[in-house]
């Protein structure tokens, strides 16, 4: 479960106050909004990169708004993938595994798992240069969800992808969900991606959501 | 009544100006050379490299460069990262003194080392500099001013200011999201900068050394100054070349000048070579 509690943003001019609202366990949750209304900037703070003025996020029945980032067990698949350069697709997969000192066979039997379930097999000992914008993405999320988070975090996934692909990634997204579990939260402005993703939509509007 | 079709004019103008123009200036660099390398014979380049006080000058001169761009590196990535990547009280003013060594004449900034080193704090930094050789049984070196030390901090107080721009521009085109990804993946702020940002940064780090090396190479006001011109000492080559000149010793100026330009040639190829995307990505597959 995702729950957000009268959270307030402030930075700047920008402001955002008493944004509310729950994802309930196991649901995809689509937050719509137009360019510049702050639904990355929410997205941000669930993740615990943005500093909040007031507000509680509750991820899995536990509050972590005093937590850091790397406390709150969750994954985050950022719009441009923002996938590690310097490493290969399989360091990519593995790095949150490698941080939390899994042992190296579990490390590899989880990333074949990953990279089977996300159809990167083939692209595994590739490096991130010259992948396709699909591609990207399915690493992208392998990689957020190495560590079996229940939350998973999107923010606008699917913008830079063509019509075809974007109609790979529904079904691939879908299938994910299925057979991890996972409670998600995706941020796009798009009506396509609610239509095709959505169990529940949000609408940001002046700083305020409406469902 | 249609318009005529369009044609633009031809290309050939534009790019026949680009050369003509860019041309002036790589021919002028090529002529620099060549003109070096004929007036030196390589008996004459040889027989240079026989005297002992220039063989020292080389050997000074390489291993110099090479620590002091290494001491640049060394402050270079934290300054830069931070610079990049933070925002903070005082950070216009911090901006500001972190290029005083490039807009200043590098004979200030030997000066003003020197003035430094007359201060109270910089007579205790030598007199506890004096008393750590000692203790540690180091005979060749006896102090910093006027001494291997000096040369080295003179090198390194210029070309670091170099390193430290390279190292901001390169942190400043890696976008900060990977790094909040890897926070989002477990790593605090140490692990996401050393498994994420500087590795990234390498490309960055390679061109921030060469760049210190190379300007340390060349750096002479401030060695001058702060280091003397002491042959077996502190004489690096681009004081032979001044030493050379002062007394009438032309051909040895320019043999020691042809050396320095092809010293600084093999580090700027070595470096290309292994900086080049393919070496880098060799490094990273399995």
């Amino acid at each position: 479960m995702i729950t957000v509690e009268q959270l307030s943003i402030r930075q700047g001019a920008f402001r955002l106050e008493s944004v509310s609202f729950v994802v309930p366990t196991g649901q995809y949750a689509v937050l719509m909004g137009r360019t510049g209304s702050g639904k990355t900037t929410v997205l941000e703070a669930i993740a615990g990169l943005r500093r909040i003025h007031g507000g509680r996020v509750i991820l899995a029945g536990r509050d972590v708004t005093c937590e850091k980032p790397g406390a709150r067990n969750l994954g985050y698949v950022p719009q441009d993938g923002a996938l590690f350069t310097s490493m290969t697709v399989r360091a990519n997969l593995g790095f949150a595994l490698s941080i939390r000192r899994w042992p190296r066979e579990k490390i590899n039997a989880r990333v074949s798992e990953l990279a089977g379930l996300l159809g990167i097999t083939h692209l595994l000992d590739r490096r991130v240069f010259g992948l396709s914008g699909g591609e990207a993405q399915r690493v992208a999320l392998g990689r957020a969800l190495a560590a079996h988070p229940p939350v998973l975090l999107l923010d606008e996934p699917l913008s830079a992808l063509d019509e075809d692909t974007r109609n790979e990634m529904y079904g691939l997204l879908k299938s994910v969900r299925a057979r991890t579990g996972v409670t998600a939260l995706h941020v796009t402005h798009s009506p396509a991606d609610a239509e095709r993703l959505a169990d529940v939509v949000f609408r940001l509007r002046d700083g305020k959501i409406a469902s | 009544m249609t318009e005529p079709a369009h044609r633009p004019r031809s290309d050939v103008p534009f790019y026949a100006g680009l050369l003509r123009l860019g041309g002036i200036y790589v021919l002028l660099l090529a002529g620099l050379l060549i003109a070096d390398a004929s007036y030196t014979p390589p008996p004459q380049l040889w027989a240079a490299l026989q005297s002992a006080e220039i063989r020292y000058a080389v050997w000074l001169s390489l291993w110099s460069c090479t620590l002091s761009a290494f001491l640049s590196l060394l402050v270079a990535v934290p300054i830069g990262y931070l610079m990049s990547r933070h925002r903070f009280r005082g950070r216009a003013l911090v901006d500001g003194l972190l290029d005083i060594p490039i807009v200043l004449p590098p004979l200030v900034v030997g000066l003003s080392l020197l003035i430094l080193f007359h201060t109270f704090w910089g007579q205790w930094l030598e007199d506890a500099f004096k008393m750590l050789l000692e203790w540690l049984g180091v005979r060749r070196v006896r102090r910093i001013t006027y001494d291997i030390p000096a040369v080295i901090l003179a090198q390194f107080a210029v070309a670091a200011a170099f390193a430290v721009r390279t190292m901001r521009v390169t942190f400043d085109q890696i976008p900060p999201r990977r790094e909040q990804v890897a926070l989002t993946l477990g790593c605090n702020h140490a692990q996401a900068f050393w498994r994420v940002a500087l590795p990234e940064a390498r490309r960055g780090l390679l061109t921030a050394f060469t760049l210190a090396w190379a300007r340390s190479l060349g750096e002479f006001g401030p060695i001058l100054v702060f280091a003397g011109a002491t042959r077996l000492r502190t004489e690096v080559l681009s004081t032979t070349v001044f030493l050379e000149l002062s007394v009438g010793n032309l051909e040895a100026a320019v043999a020691v000048s042809l050396l320095m330009i092809i010293a600084a040639l093999a580090v700027l190829l070595l470096v290309r070579h292994f900086g080049s995307e393919r070496n880098l990505a060799l490094a990273v597959e399995p």
